[in-house]
């Protein structure tokens, strides 16, 4: 999709002859996420949606008790610590950002007064800065007003690297003033096209100044509100067992009226996935479970009690296969699957391209996942009922078996294909993980069709994912031929995700595997379209590359993408949950309501 | 006495040692490390990544850290916890009552099962009670508790929907709905793990009576005319229960690791569930700080067993 036709779409988005939701629906099919579909719309003048979030409660309160289970625990509940999601969405419940992501890519206001646009001078042409203008009549927990000072507080915190924030990468590249009292501005080293990101979504939880204050640094780990937090949202702390149970009470002074509904909430931790969705789905035990990496026909089943159902919601998680460009088994300099070899097969375009005609995505979605995946042929995801030119995916035997023929791969006598001496066999390793497993089956099945040997290679799931350097099986050493995993794509815009297919982004031995391109892809013209990506501020043009980029990775067949992995939750029959892909579970948890 | 059990004290300071170095070792060579959920989050940067493994010295040789860590322990600072960030000491404090509650109870469950089961089968060998009692032994003990746990889950959770099987430490309730609750939720951990020792205990106790019941003094008593009742509490029960006692206590550390597997089925958080979220997300200090805990608990164990039994038996001196 070139950058003409994405303005004739908007065009018809502008006079209404197109709905914001199908053009986004379209975006995400070319492979770009939801807020950057937003983005572009707001940059061509159609104004990002008010977005009308259920509530019917006509007052606080009166709700009871909301049972939340997670599987895994919640450990911390300082933002800036929260490694993963469990922890984010425990913050989440007391801290608030500045503004969420919604389904559809619209920021969401939470503590800003408004969306920062060119209308309200919140932008500025040159990219360079974005100017934030804070609710007013905001109060702590503790009754102290929430000020601009505690927004840039914020920025000095996470961006010190002694602090050891996660939330480092959101803020160490910008600089932030404040203007008055409810206004902070946001600059930017270089123009920057992307610019809701710090203060925005999961790491943009704003923690209090006068408490945080004086544990900057290296004493981080010593302040008492990491254990007791005092935030702005709508429960106030009540008590904190880490890695047990978190629990807030009703907040009488929150910022929005009529909120929360809910008296008190608990969320609860440990256990396993499928018990958890069980206390949900069929006992009626809790309201709402997390991240249910359960079998779906176990899913359905469970929801046959009636007393919850399975909420599903799109993200830009992927699970792929990536081939090795280089050769894992030649060591040059001390490393292995070194960026000056060449994989003695797949460096033949022929064999990429039957090895993706042998995946037989449809049947991994239908048997293996259900609902809980759906097949995608883009790396940036896509829901496979938008028709799109780039995003077909096959499953052709024969013509693998064509293919392979006419690049003279011919069948010796044991069934294994061979060129040159080289048979066609290769190792394809993934973590320990039933799905996961039995995909694997399914393609080394059908690559023994077309006279592929595949051997199946399965590691822990703790070492294949670990950074450890001195450990040649985790998924960056990548010494193997083929691997696959899931990636997941926290940040709504796709220039980080992107990222990870970067020459100079290799990883190796130099970095100590933690380059974030483990399939060592090397494209001059992916760099640069990146690069200029990087600077591009025209939302549009922009969107343009993106799609490019996305195009460039998956017709090079290097990168084989399998499924779109979207969020699943278990949530009670009664209960109103507004769920984003693109923002923390909890992310609205301020508008969770039962109906009665 | 005293002499004695100071001797005990000073034998068991190496062993701890050796223990806190074998542990410590095998830790550090294991594979996984606590970042690891970041490897796969695009928005964390890996030179953050590296940072955190640099403030947290895991790139350390194994040696220094080993010292440091033994060094700071003697201090008594346990070091902290990468996944929650405070303190270990603090995070254990927290689960011990409900561990102790947990584990305690269903001791007490144990012995008020094997005790009476165990002398009345010993009292009449091989009748159709000492039968019925040996079976439901033998079946007991064969039947791990991860597995009774879940068909316990299975019939009175999901089918018949009488017990809760999420375990909650807070309760929001108060008075006797308070209490009424926590039994509710305690009943399915406790007697799973209760009659798991009830199995063993009854079998324990019920050849240690048989031993007792045998011997001449025992005739004696009975010729003396003493009835039935006087003689197996007065005589047998006093003398065959001796060694049960320190088998009990021997037992105390087994049963703490027996607990593991139970707090996780029903989401207790005691000692056990921490030790294994702290297992899946690589969290070294807190895993080495409990399995260091439940090291301690052997040696003292141990050593409580050999003085009581030197208290209850006259016979035995300490030297």
């Amino acid at each position: 999709m070139q950058e003409r036709e994405l303005r004739d779409l908007i065009a018809d988005v502008k006079t209404g002859r197109m709905s914001r939701r199908s053009f986004v629906q379209q975006m995400i099919a070319v492979g770009l996420t939801a807020p950057m579909a937003g983005m572009m719309l707001a940059q061509s003048g159609v104004a990002m949606a008010q977005t009308a979030i259920p509530y019917k409660p006509t007052k606080a309160g009166g709700g009871g008790l909301l049972k939340i289970l997670y599987w895994q625990a919640v450990t911390l509940l300082n933002p800036h610590f929260a490694v993963g999601t469990k922890d984010q969405d425990g913050a989440r419940v007391f801290y608030e950002p500045l503004a969420g992501w919604d389904q559809e890519g619209n920021l969401v206001p939470v503590l800003a007064a408004e969306i920062p646009s060119k209308e309200n001078n919140g932008l500025t042409e040159d990219g360079l800065s974005v100017v934030w203008k804070l609710k007013k009549g905001v109060k702590w927990h503790d009754g102290m007003p929430f000020t601009a000072d505690d927004v840039v507080f914020n920025w000095e915190y996470a961006r010190n690297p002694e602090t050891a924030a996660v939330s480092i990468a959101s803020y160490k590249d910008a600089k932030v003033d404040k203007i008055d009292d409810f206004t902070v501005r946001v600059t930017f080293s270089k123009p920057t096209p992307f610019w809701a990101d710090a203060f925005v979504g999961t790491y943009g939880m704003i923690i209090p100044k006068h408490l945080f204050a004086d544990y900057i640094g290296g004493k981080s780990r010593d302040a008492p509100a990491n254990l007791k937090p005092v935030g702005t949202g709508p429960y106030v702390f009540v008590d904190f067992k880490p890695g047990d149970i978190v629990r807030g009470k009703l907040n009488p002074n929150y910022h929005m009226p009529n909120r929360p509904y809910f008296d008190t909430i608990e969320i609860k931790g440990g256990g396993d996935a499928v018990s958890a969705a069980r206390a949900v789905l069929q006992t009626g035990e809790y309201d709402y479970a997390w991240n249910m990496q359960v079998e779906d026909e176990i899913l359905t089943k469970l929801e046959g009690a009636g007393k919850g159902k399975v909420s599903i919601v799109e993200t830009g998680n992927i699970e792929f296969i990536m081939l090795n460009s280089t050769d894992p088994a030649a060591e040059v300099d001390g490393e292995r699957a070194s960026v000056k070899t060449k994989h003695p097969l797949f460096s033949d375009p022929a064999v990429r391209q039957a090895i993706n005609l042998l995946i037989d995505r449809a049947s991994i979605e239908k048997f293996i996942y259900g609902r809980t995946a759906s097949a995608t042929a883009n790396f940036l995801n896509a829901p496979a009922k938008v028709r799109s030119t780039n995003t077909k995916f096959e499953f052709n035997i024969e013509k693998a078996n064509a293919i392979l023929e006419a690049a003279g791969w011919k069948k010796g006598g044991d069934g294994i294909r061979a060129k040159d001496g080289k048979p066609l066999r290769f190792v394809y390793q993934t973590s320990i993980n039933a799905p996961r497993q039995k995909t694997q089956a399914i393609i080394k099945q059908a690559c023994q069709k077309a006279g592929i040997d595949v051997e199946l290679k399965s590691v822990v799931a703790s070492v294949f994912f670990s950074s450890d350097a001195a450990n040649p099986d985790t998924y960056t050493h990548f010494y193997c031929d083929a691997q696959m995993y899931n990636t997941t794509m926290t940040q709504p815009d796709p220039g980080f995700f992107m990222n990870q297919y970067l020459s100079w982004r290799a990883a190796n031995k130099e970095n100590k595997w933690q380059g974030r391109n483990v399939s060592r892809w090397q494209n001059k013209e992916y760099d640069e379209i990146y690069k200029q990506a990087e600077q591009e501020l025209d939302a549009v043009k922009r969107a343009a590359m993106f799609i490019k980029l996305n195009d460039l990775v998956v017709t090079d067949n290097y990168i084989q993408p399998l499924l779109r992995r979207p969020k699943v939750s278990a949530v009670a029959g009664n209960l109103t949950v507004p769920l984003s892909g693109w923002d923390n579970d909890l992310w609205q948890i301020a508008n969770w309501y039962r109906e009665t | 006495m005293g002499k004695y059990i100071l001797r005990r004290l000073i034998i068991a300071l190496p062993s701890l040692l050796g223990i806190s170095l074998i542990l410590f070792v095998l830790l550090a060579l294991a594979p996984g490390d606590p970042f690891g959920e970041l490897a796969t989050n695009s928005n964390v940067p890996p030179e953050v990544r590296e940072a955190l493994r640099v403030k947290f010295g895991i790139d350390d040789p194994i040696f220094i850290r080993y010292l440091r860590w033994l060094a700071a322990m003697l201090q008594g600072d346990w070091g902290f916890s990468f996944a929650s960030r405070i303190n270990v000491d603090q995070l254990i404090l927290q689960r011990v009552p409900t561990t102790l509650f947990v584990v305690g109870s269903s001791q007490i469950l144990a012995l008020a099962v094997a005790l009476p089961v165990g002398v009345y089968a010993a009292m009449r060998p091989y009748s159709i009670f000492d039968q019925i009692a040996n079976t439901f032994a033998f079946i007991g003990f064969s039947l791990p508790t991860f597995f009774t746990g879940l068909l316990l889950i299975l019939i009175f959770s999901i089918n018949l929907g009488w017990l809760p099987f999420v375990y909650r430490v807070d309760i929001p309730a108060t008075g006797w709905l308070w209490h009424w609750e926590y039994f509710k939720q305690a009943i399915m951990p406790i007697s799973v793990l209760g009659l798991f020792q009830a199995a063993s205990y009854t079998r324990y106790v019920r050849s240690a009576v048989l031993d007792v019941i045998r011997l001449d003094y025992v005739t004696t008593a009975r010729s003396k005319g003493l009835n039935e009742g006087k003689v197996v509490i007065k005589h047998v029960v006093r003398n065959a229960l001796i060694p049960v006692v320190t088998l009990v206590a021997l037992q105390m550390p087994a049963v703490f690791g027996g607990a593991i597997v139970t707090e996780q089925i029903f989401r207790i958080p005691g000692i056990g569930s921490l030790l294994i979220s702290a297992i899946l997300a690589n969290d070294t200090p807190v895993i080495m700080a409990v399995t260091f805990v439940f090291a301690c608990l052997v040696v003292i164990f141990n050593l409580l067993a050999d003085i009581i039994y030197g208290w209850l038996d006259p016979r035995i001196s300490y030297r």
